[in-house]
């Protein structure tokens, strides 16, 4: 059983809730990135969402942006981000890693190479946002052999038609987009969420977490409530940035990531 | 092989000359490749469109526009003078900066706005890098009565102010891009994000052959009139097709304009000439099909200009439409299949040929088009003077005078 799968499975005999930070690899540099996973960790990440920084990232908003470009300054490339996880995994052998990104630096690493690589290092699953199933019929069965999950999304636009797809092809969990837009937008119509989650959920027996607009514990709690887990990007990377400012104290890796505890305090007690 | 395999090799080949395939693939290159939030704008825009585009009525809308609000058939000009340099093969211009707006732009705006009137959006937005795309897109918008905002690298606004100028006049809102280089591609970027955010209300209006299937498509078949019309007034003017066709490469949507209707035609040699800013050899440049490799940028799989990591490289040229790291995927299946012959010249070369047909011809050329001009008068010292060579001259030069009087030190 894949660990993305064996940690969701006991979350969910637990009644609890997956929490998924994101943070963009290399931001601020590699040996940061590394400490604050582990922070994410102690601080009640059940899964990590590690993004590959990419020059042109066309599906998110100005935070991530920010946060890739930060990264790509200390020339962060994919067989860094490798590197980062391979490092983490020297402390860290349970907790599943997810690598977020878009597909051109694994088009220039070459497909074989990245999945050979990424299992080596013990990276579980990946998500390449540019990558519909239908272009996915490569790098699918090359993940599917090793082992590595592949997550989809499903935005509030999916047709039915696609949904079906997408649920076929998927593996680990199914990731909805709560809102028509990019990362870090405010949420909006938590009915018609609901909505669209609990027929996704008729649709597929992966677990679905919810992403986008997720800030703070209530905007957490709430879509927690209508599905498997929550994925947290925007606020958190928005935090990681004040380790880049200059000629300031900087933040402590846990005052970075304290976002994570509060909301994991949040779902624990609605859970309970 | 049998004479029925060979024909049904050909045949599948001539088909792809209609290309896409059905997935939106040219060959290995093509295809969709956005976030899940456009997915259904991008598939409904490739079914409206395959239906339309079936409707003798829509190109019936659409010739009308050409004719009494662009101004088409743009005239096939003999430059005499010019060939007499070149001293070789007689040069013809396909006379495209005699548009309404100064390019071939308009062609495709007229187009994708017919789609956007047909699919009831009351929003459009689109990419600009030098501004020529964002005024044809501005222009078709105050005439239909659309909202309209046009992103461009706050670089390029700067450098760029006239014909921000002539958006804003146009009623068109212009949204400088902070991010990344400032440039055409960031523009691209924040268009898509927009997109992604109003996907219910906004039609996305790109200005080139590159995005997701089924723009790459769409745009040739809009832009593809530069060839129809250039195979007719070939056989009119000189009685047979051109044996060959120059035209620059950016985005390609020109070039794929003029090339499109000739593909078929083997004995017609087609050459697509990229920026090559200081040369290719230098890695200062804009040209992906002669110097870069295949990857997925803007919805599509493409030649592209990336570093060892994946990511996207700055490009340098002379001209701000040429600009740009990636290219259209129809061209590089052109390019590997050897249909076309990818070719550069400098920005010095251009920079000749821009002054030399001003002179000899009275025609200020746009920057882009210097490009395919410079490679023209090349290729016209190799042919004889009883053959021909179509170039097309995708736009006027007006907004590039103050690049030229920069470069001759002098301000306007």
């Amino acid at each position: 059983m894949s660990r993305i799968k064996q940690t969701l499975a006991t979350l969910r005999e637990q009644g609890r809730k997956a929490l998924i930070p994101y943070l963009v690899a290399g931001d601020p540099g590699a040996e940061e990135t590394v400490a604050l996973m582990h922070q994410l960790v102690a601080d009640g990440a059940d899964i990590i969402e590690l993004g590959i920084p990419f020059s042109d990232p066309s599906s998110d908003g100005p935070v991530i942006q920010l946060g890739a470009e930060r990264a790509l300054r200390k020339g962060t490339g994919l067989r860094h981000v490798l590197e980062m996880v391979a490092e983490f995994r020297q402390q860290d052998n349970n907790t599943p890693i997810v690598l977020m990104g878009y597909l051109n630096p694994l088009e220039a690493m070459g497909y074989e190479t990245f999945v050979s690589r990424a299992k080596t290092a013990g990276v579980d699953g990946v998500l390449i946002v540019d990558m519909p199933v239908s272009e996915a019929n490569e790098l699918l069965p090359l993940c599917r052999e090793s082992e590595l999950d592949v997550i989809f999304l499903v935005a509030p636009t999916t047709t039915d038609k696609r949904l079906s797809g997408i649920c076929e092809h998927s593996s680990g969990y199914i990731y909805y987009v709560s809102l028509k837009g990019v990362t870090g937008a405010a949420l909006s119509d938590h009915g018609d969420i609901e909505q669209r989650v609990t027929s996704l959920r008729g649709n597929t027996e992966l677990p679905v977490v919810v992403g986008f607009g997720i800030k703070d514990p209530d905007s957490a709690c709430a879509m927690a409530a209508i599905s498997d887990g929550v994925i947290v990007g925007s606020a958190l990377v928005e935090r990681i940035a004040g380790l880049s400012k200059s000629g300031q104290t900087l933040p402590t890796y846990a005052e970075c990531t304290a976002l994570i505890a509060d909301i994991r305090a949040g779902l624990d007690q609605t859970a309970r | 092989m049998s004479a029925t395999e060979t024909e049904s090799v050909v045949k599948t080949a001539q088909d792809l000359f209609d290309g896409p395939d059905a997935s939106g693939h040219f060959g290995r290159f093509g295809g969709v490749f956005v976030g899940e939030t456009l997915m259904a704008a991008v598939e409904e825009l490739d079914r409206v469109y395959r239906q339309l585009s079936k409707d003798p009525q829509f190109w019936r809308d659409f010739d009308e526009d050409l004719k009494h609000y662009v101004g088409r058939p743009s005239p096939l000009y003999l430059a005499e003078r010019l060939t007499e340099v070149g001293g070789g093969a007689k040069i013809w211009l396909k006379r495209e900066d005699l548009n309404h707006t100064g390019a071939h732009k308009i062609n495709n705006t007229i187009g994708q706005a017919l789609l956007a009137k047909y699919m009831g959006k009351p929003r459009v937005i689109a990419e600009t890098g030098a501004g020529q795309h964002g005024v044809a897109t501005a222009t078709v918008a105050a005439r239909l009565g659309l909202e309209c905002h046009v992103y461009m690298g706050a670089d390029d606004v700067q450098r760029q102010a006239a014909n921000v100028y002539r958006m804003k006049l146009l009623g068109a809102n212009v949204v400088p891009v902070e991010s990344g280089s400032r440039t055409l591609k960031d523009a691209m970027n924040e268009a898509l994000r927009d997109w992604a955010t109003n996907v219910d209300s906004t039609y996305y209006i790109i200005g080139t052959v590159a995005g997701p299937h089924p723009y790459p498509m769409l745009v040739r078949d809009f832009q593809a009139i530069i060839g129809r019309e250039a195979r007719e007034q070939s056989q009119e003017e000189f009685g047979s097709l051109p044996d060959a066709l120059v035209a620059c490469v950016g985005g390609g949507s020109n070039a794929i304009g003029l090339f499109h209707p000739f593909l078929r035609d083997e004995s017609v040699a087609i050459y697509g000439v990229e920026a090559g800013g200081d040369g290719v050899e230098t890695g200062r440049h804009a040209a992906p099909l002669s110097d870069g490799k295949p990857g997925v940028l803007h919805g599509n799989r493409t030649y592209l200009m990336s570093d060892e990591n994946g990511q996207i490289l700055e490009t340098h040229s002379v001209s701000a439409g040429l600009d740009y790291p990636g290219v259209g995927p129809e061209h590089a299946w052109l390019k590997d299949i050897g249909r076309a012959k990818y070719v550069s010249v400098t920005d010095t070369e251009a920079l000749d040929a821009f002054r030399l047909l001003t002179r000899k011809e009275g025609i200020i050329p746009a920057l882009e088009s210097s490009h395919a001009l410079a490679y023209a008068l090349k290729l016209a010292a190799t042919m004889r003077p009883e053959q021909n060579i179509v170039v097309n001259l995708s736009g006027r030069g007006d907004k590039d005078i103050h690049t030229v009087s920069a470069i001759d030190g002098i301000t306007l």
